[in-house]
């Protein structure tokens, strides 16, 4: 090896040496979320709830807040649900999430455990729905703050069923109504569609349930959806497409296609979540929503988000007290009745009187009679994520043609088996 | 190591030379060896600085990445809890597990598609684009014009070209009788879709490598060809490929290593779907750390992959010397 060889070498191992130092953790500085100064607190509230069309209903919200907490800055991150979670995860692994973020009641059990939730110190849990405060508490200690529930209902656009002379859906409706109800609505030629309902884990659990079967047995320890009711419930959801709902060659599956399916007025039937009515303000025709229907009993999925303060945050205490106000406050739950926006988690059903008035859809009571038979969402922790897709693969494959509802079932269930904890 | 072995030959050395020769080549008087190390300091810090810019980069967004995922890689991490030591259980998994020989066969069947495909394509253009024929630069621009393009733009372009439904392509295969396939959306066309819009994408870059290696032909060689009788497909086989074998050469190596590596394209236009019929390696690298918190795995995934393409060079690399025509 020459001198020069050498020489040159010492130089490449400076410059790493010096690459190293400069890609190193940066120490803890300055702090740059507070400024002693003026006072002021800045946190950061990292949410999917907003996206797609609530997002200046939120922003209302900070803006009560910060009347009362004018030492308080939020800075909004909003995100769609599809990469939120993706997000909310790398973020934490690098130790730079937001002082307050989303979770959902099917990963709460996850972060929890792993230690990514602060414990919430002095919250009154009195002015929440006991069943949703207790559903984000583990050991007596309350992790998160419920922010909002709601569920799916049945969609329906009047003017469709008119034009069919079909009877409107009732809340005992059920499958043979609604397909035989799709069959006369759906127009090929005109492009209009009976019905959809997406073909995912979400719906298939729900739908197991609603023919009288399980997706897991009783202690989560077992699939229990490859029994005759989630055959049964395989078929219902694969045998609408192409039938009376579009394929994925025709679309379906792509994001916000059914939405704008249904808001060009060219669906009868949506299966879709409370949340969509801000964003039907605007139809030209007349919809309304029911019960969802069950085969041989009703069952509604029932969903619900809460605010967590990260175990890492520099202002728990500011922290906290914009997840308590995003959850409990008055403004907040006239923001949410008068959006038409999820359901607000309070225990006072009478603030809840003016959500049934607050205009389209009429029949706002079907939102609440749902609540009388909810079938929870399945949590099995680590390997929730996998679950769910692979459900919604062997699903998409038999509504494809591709495998009967049958093979798809069994070979879901022998998939999912090993995910489970035991 | 290229960086090293091509600082050490280029940049520093015409500066040394200078340094060197302005001594009297025939002082004989030894320096003193303080002196001879400080010189050798101060020039190992000159070529360092020199080096840093690209240096930081290449340690922090690279090397140190990679090692640190070697780390990973022998641990379980669900990206929350701290990791937890396995050993090499991660790497024993992956070799079980049938998924990773169908990320890996998946990845396989994309380089075997793409790779003919858009060397013969970006030669058939490169000659083309090398004679004397009108708008030829314009030419060349349009055909470069898609590598500059951001694969997500792309990506969603080509779905919508190839939807199953609404899709242009389809649309004029219906024009003369045929029913077009489901693409992006049926598994047996769902790889052929990938290969096709990266062919698409990359051909105006091997197109413009190929161009400059035809260039580089000396123009005598095809003259006295064409006095000893030779035709086209004689001048293409006997002097045009032999001679453009170095930048072949260049382009097979770098296209498979990007070949094997191949994500934003599958990721946005068919996520791996559908029913894993285009998942391909770093797609589940992706799903298993992004989506199924499994870090751990993804890591020794990632590594099996290095390990692979790192074979596949070395073996590229031997074999050279059996076609590879350096005169």
């Amino acid at each position: 090896m020459s001198r020069l060889t050498r020489s040159a070498g010492l130089g490449l191992a400076v410059a790493l040496g010096l690459g190293f130092t400069a890609c190193s953790n940066q120490g803890p500085g300055d702090d740059p979320a507070s400024d002693p100064a003026s006072g002021k607190v800045t946190i950061t509230y990292s949410n999917f709830i907003s996206n797609g069309g609530n997002e200046s209903n939120l922003a209302d919200i900070v803006a009560a807040f910060n009347k009362d907490n004018p030492d308080i800055v939020v800075e909004l991150e909003t995100l769609p649900y599809a990469d939120y979670f993706t997000a909310l995860q790398t973020d934490l692994a690098a130790g730079s999430a937001a002082d307050v973020f989303d979770i959902e009641y099917a990963n709460y059990a996850t972060y929890q455990a792993n230690g990514a939730l602060a414990a919430l110190e002095g919250v009154d849990r009195s002015v929440y729905q006991p069943s949703l405060a207790d559903a984000y508490a583990t050991g007596g200690v309350q992790y998160a703050l419920p922010s909002s529930f709601s569920n799916v209902v049945l969609f329906y656009n009047k003017d469709l069923f008119d034009a069919a002379g079909v009877a409107y859906p009732t809340a005992d409706w059920t499958w043979a109504d609604e397909k035989a109800a799709a069959e006369k609505i759906a127009d090929p030629a005109a492009g209009v569609w009976g019905d959809y309902q997406p073909i995912s884990y979400n719906e298939f659990y729900k739908a197991v349930a609603q023919a009288g079967g399980q997706f897991l047995n009783a202690d989560a320890s077992s699939v229990a959806f490859d029994s005759p009711a989630g055959l049964a419930a395989a078929e219902w959801l694969t045998q609408k497409s192409g039938t009376v709902m579009p394929t994925v060659e025709q679309g379906a599956g792509t994001p916000d296609f059914d939405s704008n399916l249904f808001s060009q007025g060219k669906l009868g039937l949506w299966h879709t979540g409370i949340w969509m009515f801000g964003s039907l303000a605007d139809a030209t025709f007349q919809w309304d929503i029911a019960v969802e229907p069950g085969d041989s009993r009703p069952a509604s999925a029932m969903f619900s988000n809460a605010l967590a303060v990260s175990a890492d945050s520099q202002h728990k205490a500011e922290a906290q007290k914009w997840a308590e106000f995003m959850s409990s406050s008055r403004a907040m739950v006239d923001v949410r009745l008068r959006a038409g926006w999820e359901l607000p988690p309070i225990a006072d059903q009478s603030q809840l009187d003016a959500y049934l008035d607050a205009g389209q859809p009429a029949n706002r009571q079907a939102v609440f009679d749902s609540l009388d038979a909810v079938v929870l969402a399945p949590s099995i922790g680590q390997n929730q994520a996998q679950m769910q897709d692979i459900v919604t693969e062997e699903l998409t494959e038999a509504a494809a043609g591709r495998k009967s509802a049958e093979e798809a079932v069994q070979s879901a269930a022998q998939r999912v088996e090993p995910l489970l904890q035991r | 190591m290229r960086t090293a072995a091509g600082a050490a030959r280029c940049p520093g050395e015409p500066q040394a030379d200078g340094v060197r020769a302005a001594r009297p080549a025939n002082d004989p008087s030894p320096r003193p060896a303080a002196q001879r190390s400080r010189r050798r300091a101060k020039y190992a810090l000159t070529v360092g600085l020199f080096l840093l810019p690209s240096a930081v980069p290449l340690v922090c967004f690279t090397i140190y990445p990679m090692f640190s995922a070697l780390w990973t890689s022998l641990h379980e991490w669900n990206l929350l809890s701290p990791m937890r030591w396995v050993g090499l259980d991660n790497y024993r998994q992956l070799l079980s597990d049938p998924a990773t020989r169908r990320a890996f066969g998946n990845t396989v069947y994309y380089i075997l598609g793409y790779l003919p495909l858009v060397y013969v394509g970006g030669l058939g253009l490169a000659l083309a684009l090398n004679a004397a024929i009108p708008f030829r630069n314009f030419l060349r621009g349009v055909y470069f014009l898609p590598v500059v393009t951001s694969w997500i733009v792309v990506a969603l372009v080509w779905r919508w070209l190839l939807n199953p439904s609404v899709g242009v392509v389809n649309l004029v295969l219906g024009w003369f009788g045929l029913d077009g396939p489901g693409w992006w959306t049926d598994p047996a066309w769902a790889m052929p879709s990938i290969i096709l819009a990266s062919a698409w994408k990359d051909l105006g870059f091997v197109m413009i490598i190929l161009l400059a290696g035809l260039q580089a032909i000396p123009q005598d060689l095809y003259e006295a060809a064409r006095v000893d009788g030779a035709g086209w497909w004689s001048r293409l086989r006997h002097v045009t490929w032999p001679m453009l074998s170095p930048t072949t050469f260049f382009v097979i190596v770098i296209s498979l290593i990007n070949g094997f590596q191949v994500f934003d394209q599958v990721y946005a236009m068919t996520g791996g779907g559908p029913a894993g019929a285009s998942t391909v390696v770093v797609q589940q690298v992706y799903d298993l750390t992004f989506r199924y918190a499994q870090a751990g795995l993804a890591s020794a995934l990632s590594w099996l992959l290095f390990l692979v393409v790192l074979a596949v060079t070395v073996v590229q690399m031997a074999g050279q010397r059996r076609w590879v025509d350096y005169a």
